[in-house]
């Protein structure tokens, strides 16, 4: 029952080359690519938790975070964000700490819920953690924001992530479309008298 | 920054925001910057505090006016063409999922001191109050061959040759009254002035076919406009959106970025804070290239909060009026616009409305004075006097392709023209409509 879904917006924030976008192919479509480019042509998805009743639509920043040159219009509306790190690489951690801040501004949503993810915990095994859980994990405490390691890679938390993501969600969402709202996409209605346009 | 590039665009108002999200959607390696640290130049939309910022520095806004973050006041207010180019760019290029729209609820013209609802087709024409029981009869022939006018079929052509016959010629074969060709001229085919009536009535008809177009273009229009949410500057943000994920590179917040020339004079780059980016062509808006230009005329305009809608207009949330200069003995219609939190772009019960028109004498304020009479009290007002700016080449040969400044109208079509031609100038080719859109091909990948 396609309608009984709550369209949801989802922002992705965090450094560049911190898995975004991996993590979004993955929950999206199940896919990774190893080297994946710099995000271009896709940045817009959507996707459906049906037993949970939320539609995800999905904000991919675009590059547009490379240069602090995200419009206002990227954080409007959104009921949720995750603000990614690399676990290997302590700067993208203090960058998703000022990203924590900036959607506060930014976000008029007083239930606004920040998932903070520390992705790439495959290479963590490997010895080259730098962020260590713990703290991560007290921080998000302390701001109050969902969190979890991830890996986008081997699949690690990542169904997890947005599953609790969809659970906090506020059940009774307001409707997305206000009245009166246009398609503008739709067809033309059918008029009586023949139209034709160049 | 230090690199090279297809094209730079310089300032972020809507229309370098659509060009340079055409050029990244053709390919082009595009750098896009901004001296502002904000989107949207002269298309922004303000708050309360940047609007007292910048027209009443040093006050600040009284607290009856409600939250600052309510309000998104437009700097040049337009209404857009709901079967207009805008739209067309905007669905091809499928920017639409960023943005929601409603429609514009009314469009009245000013008629012998009342205001009174634009009739659009043959059937409004005859219950129009504008138009006695002869006059009406006329009209709504005229409305009818209008509405059938198809270039492609001599059957519509009632054997007139419209890409010769003038407007004025074609008016008379419908013995239309001087009043009539008023409002139609300019409430329906927009026309800023009456400098059409002489030229070939083909392209009026164009008009007015296409206001009748987007009255029909979507499901219970009361006007062919429709209008943001959020209001005008969240445009330039989504075609900036399209642009940065085909590639684009933005950067905001570069007050001393300058264009670079080379020794033919030709644009090759830009420079700020002492790097230079290269790209083969520069594309901005007439701020950024002050030699290159010459000013065409000022707008004035007044930006009011109300709490009210406009009286005479039916309690419309959103309107345009247009007051043909022919009632005013100007030589330049006025243009009043009114929007309102149904819209979000003021708080609950408060209504932003905009009168303005081009400049024609020293005291530009005054002369908005047959608009601003139509709003009855208004809680705050601000005025602003722009100088209009026009390229002097047209870009191929010093590689610098600037835009045209905003004009006075209350609607996008001249705006969207000037950045089709830029486009075409640009690279070569008309923007293809036609082809499939954007969305169509990513669901097809």
């Amino acid at each position: 029952m396609i309608d009984q879904l709550v369209q949801s917006k989802l922002v992705l924030l965090g450094e560049m080359g911190s898995g975004k976008t991996s993590l979004v192919q993955r929950f999206v479509r199940g896919q990774y690519y190893e080297n994946q480019e710099s995000t271009i042509g896709a940045s817009f998805f959507t996707k459906a938790i049906p037993e949970k009743h939320v539609k995800f639509e999905i904000w991919d920043t675009a590059g547009q975070e490379r240069y602090h040159s995200l419009a206002p219009m990227y954080y409007r509306g959104a009921a949720a964000a995750i603000v990614v790190y690399d676990v290997t690489h302590p700067a993208s951690f203090d960058r998703a700490k000022k990203w924590v801040l900036e959607l506060r501004q930014n976000v008029q949503n007083p239930n606004l819920i920040i998932a903070l993810v520390g992705n790439k915990v495959d290479l963590a095994e490997d010895g080259a953690r730098q962020v260590p859980e713990a703290d991560a994990r007290t921080y998000a405490a302390e701001t109050g924001l969902l969190f979890f390691e991830a890996s986008a890679k081997t699949n690690v938390n990542v169904a997890e992530l947005f599953d609790e993501v969809a659970d906090r969600l506020p059940r009774a969402a307001a409707p997305q479309q206000p009245a009166g709202g246009i398609q503008l996409s739709e067809q033309p209605t059918p008029v009586p008298a023949k139209s034709s346009c160049c | 920054m230090d690199e090279a590039y297809d094209a730079i665009v310089l300032g972020t108002g809507l229309k370098e925001c659509i060009i340079s999200g055409l050029l990244s959607v053709d390919g082009l390696k595009v750098l896009h910057i901004d001296r502002n640290n904000y989107y949207g130049g002269q298309s922004a939309s303000l708050n309360l505090n940047q609007l007292f910022e910048r027209f009443r520095p040093g006050q600040k806004p009284p607290a009856e006016l409600g939250p600052s973050r309510d309000y998104n006041v437009d700097l040049v207010p337009k209404f857009i063409m709901a079967n207009g180019n805008l739209v067309r760019v905007l669905v091809h290029t499928d920017v639409t999922k960023y943005l929601e729209f409603k429609a514009v609820d009314g469009s009245f013209v000013f008629n012998k001191a009342r205001v009174e609802k634009v009739p659009a087709t043959d059937w409004e024409a005859l219950k129009s109050p504008l138009m006695g029981l002869f006059e009406k009869r006329r009209a709504a022939k005229f409305f009818s061959f209008c509405q059938q006018y198809d270039e492609r079929n001599p059957q519509t052509w009632r054997n007139w040759d419209l890409s010769r016959m003038t407007m004025h010629e074609l008016y008379g074969q419908f013995g239309l009254d001087v009043m009539t060709i008023d409002f139609i001229g300019h409430a329906l085919a927009l026309h800023q002035n009456d400098a059409y009536m002489m030229q070939p009535a083909m392209s009026t008809v164009q008009k007015i076919k296409l206001y009748y177009d987007s009255m029909m273009r979507y499901e219970g229009l009361t006007s062919p406009y429709i209008y943001p949410l959020y209001g005008l500057g969240e445009l330039p943000q989504a075609f900036a959106r399209l642009s940065a994920v085909y590639g684009g590179t933005y950067m905001l917040a570069k007050p001393d970025v300058e264009v670079v020339y080379g020794e033919d004079g030709a644009a090759v780059g830009v420079t700020s804070e002492g790097e230079t980016a290269k790209a083969k062509f520069i594309v901005g808006d007439p701020t950024y290239f002050r030699e290159k230009v010459r000013k065409t005329g000022q707008v004035v305009r007044a930006m009011c909060i109300m709490s009210h809608p406009i009286p005479s207009t039916n309690d419309s949330h959103s309107v345009q009026i247009i007051l043909p200069q022919k009632q005013l003995n100007r030589r330049h219609d006025i243009y009043v616009f009114c929007c309102s939190y149904t819209h979000n772009v003021a708080p609950k019960d408060k209504y932003i409305a905009f009168v303005s028109t081009t400049v024609e004498t020293a005291d530009p304020a005054a002369e908005l004075a047959p608009g601003l009479q139509l709003l009855g009290k208004v809680d705050e007002k601000f005025v602003e006097v722009v100088d209009v700016f026009e390229p002097l080449a047209d870009g191929t040969a010093d590689k610098a392709f600037i835009s045209k400044g905003y004009d006075a109208t209350s609607h996008f079509e001249t705006e969207i023209n000037d950045v089709l031609d830029m486009y075409q100038r640009i690279t070569g080719k008309p923007l293809d409509l036609e082809k499939e859109d954007l969305r169509k091909r990513q669901e097809t990948q």
